[in-house]
């Protein structure tokens, strides 16, 4: 079956939508990390220091799945690879 | 594009890398893109950056003063942050560290100077990723010696060594995506803004470019450094 091209650049539209989705997953995350940061340093105000590097650390490192789908989303609507 | 009100621009978008020029080698084009441009700024910053430094200690005074706080704060800084990462097994990697460390640094917040990142470029980054994929399995080979190395891989279970050596694969490209990652949705956010919004851009994109280049530049500095320094000191670590 044959598409045109507009068709395809649509449907990488759409895709790139979806796949930004996935920060949801990191947001949800990186919340709870900091959640968790935020009742350690109620519990023992001395350790901020620590605390705060551990949690931006653990954050970075979630963040990853949702940087993944932004790169497809770059990917599919810059880069146009189902662009025969 | 459909334009309203705000989004009335003549300017265009613009956050991909460019040719500057091409040269033929061995048949092949090759082009000198605006990263390779960048990238040299970056360097020739650092280098004059590291000779005035290297000028200043070397008439050093007992009671540092003026410039000399500032070397001798930088290196306390990275040779600290180093030692308590890597305990006994920080001594070789003070230098190469601290390098990348400053390196890295001054590529991401260079968005501020007007260039483009050169780390928002997966040519750069994946060479970070490799070489620290090269250092994890060279101190893994000279600490825990083949037999270490076999008997990790088939841990825990001889038969799941593929997916191990999956997991040593996927270390650098989720480093170097990483990196990659997180300045590129920087600049790309920032090209919008001033394309998009090129009317009414003055002045508060300023509070983004601190977010974007600043903070969130530091943030994926700090953390390359550290998963390179943890990925390294756990090779190194013998049972």
């Amino acid at each position: 079956m044959e598409f045109n091209n507009n068709f395809i650049l649509g449907c990488s539209a759409i895709g790139a939508g979806l796949a930004v989705i996935a920060g949801i997953g990191p947001g949800v995350g990186q919340g709870i990390a900091a959640g968790h940061a935020a009742a350690a340093v109620g519990r023992n105000p001395g350790a901020k220091g620590d605390i705060t590097s551990t949690m931006l650390l653990g954050q970075a490192v979630a963040e990853t799945t949702g940087l993944y789908g932004l790169l497809i989303a770059m990917l599919l609507l810059f880069v146009k690879p189902l662009l025969p | 594009m459909g334009q309203g009100v705000l989004l009335s621009t003549g300017a265009e978008i613009d956050f991909m890398v460019h040719g500057v020029f091409s040269y033929e080698l061995f048949g092949q084009e090759v082009w000198i893109t605006t990263t390779h441009v960048c990238v040299l700024i970056v360097m020739l910053v650092l280098t004059v950056f590291s000779v005035i430094a290297g000028r200043t200690m070397k008439k050093a005074q007992e009671v540092p003063k003026g410039f000399q706080n500032v070397v001798e704060l930088i290196v306390e800084m990275l040779d600290n942050m180093v030692g308590s990462t890597m305990g006994k097994n920080a001594t070789g990697f003070r230098n190469y560290i601290g390098t990348i460390f400053i390196f890295i640094l001054i590529s991401n917040i260079s968005g501020l100077f007007g260039l483009r990142p050169p780390t928002a470029d997966y040519g750069v980054t994946l060479p970070l990723g490799l070489l620290t994929f090269t250092l994890i399995h060279f101190n893994k080979f000279k600490y825990q010696k083949v037999s270490g190395v076999i008997k990790g891989l088939c841990d825990p279970w001889p038969f799941w060594a593929p997916i191990n050596m999956i997991g040593d694969v996927a270390v650098p490209i989720s480093l170097s995506l990483r990196l990659f990652a997180n300045v590129l949705s920087g600049t790309v956010m920032m090209a919008l803004v001033y394309g998009l919004l090129s009317k009414i851009a003055i002045v508060w994109p300023a509070v983004l470019h601190v977010y974007f280049d600043l903070f969130s530049g530091a943030i994926q500095t700090y953390v390359f450094c550290m998963l390179t320094m943890t990925y390294i000191s756990d090779a190194m670590t013998t049972e």
